[in-house]
């Protein structure tokens, strides 16, 4: 049972930094990025493959951060100077490509087997269940470290500059911002949070295939940041803990309605996820946690 | 085989796939058209088209061309109840916001369907002919007919655009929202029509595709990659630009599956979004991108 909470809040807290991820560009930099289960899966197997090849495991987080700022570019590159209904149709496709390339590209992925065996860091040291709290405590360090990095920023001038784009590119343009790197640094800087989840994911479950990153990762994490708040870090991280409750509830409610297939349990869980997104949209865009609007200083 | 007879066959394929895929790809842009957002929804209304037609089908022993309607009716009636009671109270919050709540509701529709029938695939019960041979080139005679009932609806759609009233008012709201206004345009009455047509044709799109495999709860989400990537290759909100796009669209997926697995298709389509985005944002055929 302490097991069962540890691994739970562990999702949790790696659903948080998801969540922190989406929160920099869809809160406060107003870019969407519906790729996000493409760029937690290229951080995965980053981590995965180069602490395969030896590497020890901090130089695998490294390798998952700098693979999936890479995979940002690749994306943004195009796409950052239009429309944003661009990018949405870009990071859409891009997590489509991710999952191809892990399921065909056998020499590097393993295809649709997965990478198992990934190194879980001191699981011989502390033991199985000594593990999963260590891991929790590891990973929640990093949510706290990104969390007030993140709220640094978003109370610092750039992170003003951000929203200043979100709510008006041309006035923030006019205003002197170099809004295209602005968008840049913030949409790189995503990515690059979200590959470190993916790559303490990997090293969590020491095991992952193509199948760990369906796309309905990202509508999770969408619910998480609209729920917990959006364009606030900690609404995010609070509404990413929310989610994995409430994904853990629906599977026990889900269990208990009697004479249903296990797929049809599986689409009952997924319309709830679809469901409570539409409600929380409609009902409470700005979530539990709203973003603070400070009010501008008084000239003296 | 020689190489000429095969990179024909391609080009054959390739028109065929494209044809397939303008139907949604119409829709699609139609409903970005008017509605000025990227629909993701467009993937349940060409699964439900599917399913409602393959229904109409094995139970009630329905031909092609009924089956047409019955998916054009299904889908264009779940189109406009979503974006009446879901979508539409979603937009004033801006596009984007809307695009997602399109991607939340097009996974409900998806899984009502996976609830009803399970992830199976599903085919059309219908007599089966041999593929036609001429000069080494191979054609399914299913193949021929989509094309046919493919072409017939796009010229209907031109009819509809083109000469009534609706259609005309749709593409006066498309083209200048304000200035239609002004001019005595309901543009909460033309947004249903696009969104009726946009998911109808999506609908009918899921079941010319069913007619040449199968179905499942995934037929649409599939294909929705093809579909955007033939959309904005044509530029995003044109509806010549559509079957453009998705005509370029399934010659350039048959000719690199030459070279590639057939894995690989859908990221074809991403490939071609991509080159596309960087060299000509506005599409063969679009207006601005910016």
């Amino acid at each position: 049972m302490m097991s069962y909470v540890a691994f739970i809040a562990t999702i949790g807290g790696i659903y948080a930094l998801l969540a922190l991820s989406l929160n920099l560009v869809w809160g406060s930099t107003g870019l969407v990025n519906l790729g996000l289960a493409g760029f937690f899966a290229v951080g995965a197997y980053a981590s995965a493959i180069t602490t395969g090849a030896g590497a020890p495991i901090p130089v695998g987080l490294l390798a998952a951060v700098a693979g999936s700022i890479a995979a940002g570019l690749l994306v943004t590159f195009a796409t950052l100077r239009l429309r944003d209904d661009y990018l949405a149709i870009v990071t859409l496709g891009f997590a489509e490509v991710v999952r191809l390339v892990a399921v065909n590209e056998r020499w590097l992925t393993n295809g649709a087997d997965g990478i198992s065996g990934i190194r879980a860091p001191f699981k011989q040291t502390f033991g199985p269940q000594g593990f999963d709290l260590f891991y929790f405590g590891l990973v929640s360090i990093f949510v706290v470290l990104v969390w007030f990095v993140l709220r640094r920023i978003d109370l610092s001038p750039y992170g003003r500059t951000l929203k200043a784009i979100r709510e008006d590119q041309e006035l923030a343009a006019f205003a002197g911002k170099s809004v295209l790197r602005f968008k840049f640094e913030a949409f790189a800087l995503s990515a690059a949070i979200a590959g470190l989840a993916g790559a303490l994911y990997g090293h969590q479950q020491s095991y992952i295939s193509p199948d760990h990153f369906q796309p309905l990762i990202t509508i999770y994490i969408f619910l998480a940041v609209t729920a917990g708040g959006v364009g606030r870090p900690v609404g995010a991280v609070a509404g990413a803990y929310v989610v994995v409750v409430f994904l853990e509830t629906t599977r026990f409610v889900a269990a208990v309605v009697p004479g249903l297939e296990p797929v049809q349990i599986a689409s009952v869980r997924e319309m709830l996820v679809g469901a409570a997104l539409i409600l929380v949209l409609r009902l409470k865009p700005q979530g539990i946690l709203p973003e603070r609007i400070l009010k501008a200083p008084r000239p003296t | 085989m020689s190489v000429l007879t095969t990179i024909l066959q391609a080009l054959l394929n390739g028109v065929m796939t494209g044809t397939l895929i303008a139907i949604p790809a119409i829709g699609f842009t139609a409903i970005f058209a008017v509605l000025r957002y990227p629909s993701f929804t467009v993937a349940a209304y060409t699964t439900i088209g599917a399913f409602a037609a393959w229904y109409a089908n094995v139970r009630f022993g329905i031909g092609v061309v009924p089956g047409l309607l019955v998916a054009a009716v299904a889908a264009g009636a779940i189109g406009v109840l979503a974006e009446e009671k879901i979508l539409g109270p979603l937009r004033p919050a801006g596009a984007l916001t809307t695009a997602i709540g399109s991607i939340a509701l097009n996974l409900v529709l998806e899984n009502v369907i996976r609830f009803g029938s399970g992830n199976d695939l599903k085919g059309f019960d219908l007599p089966l002919y041999p593929d036609m041979r001429f000069a080494g080139l191979r054609v399914g005679t299913q193949q021929i007919e989509n094309l046919i009932l493919s072409v017939g609806v796009m010229a209907l759609v031109f009819v509809f655009l083109r000469y009534t009233r609706f259609g005309r008012a749709m593409r006066a709201v498309a083209d200048n929202a304000d200035l239609a206004r002004l001019k005595g345009i309901d543009p909460r009455r033309i947004a249903m029509v696009a969104v009726a047509l946009g998911a109808a044709l999506a609908g009918i799109g899921g079941v010319l595709l069913g007619l040449d495999t199968s179905i499942d709860p995934l037929t649409g989400y599939r294909i929705l990659l093809s579909v955007f990537a033939a959309a904005v290759l044509g530029g995003l909100g044109s509806v010549p630009g559509a079957i453009v796009g998705a005509l370029s669209i399934g010659i350039v997926e048959e000719l690199a599956l030459l070279v590639v697995p057939a894995t690989y298709r859908s990221a074809i389509g991403f490939v071609a979004i991509l080159l596309m985005l960087t060299f000509r944002p506005r599409g063969l055929l679009g207006e601005r991108a910016a």
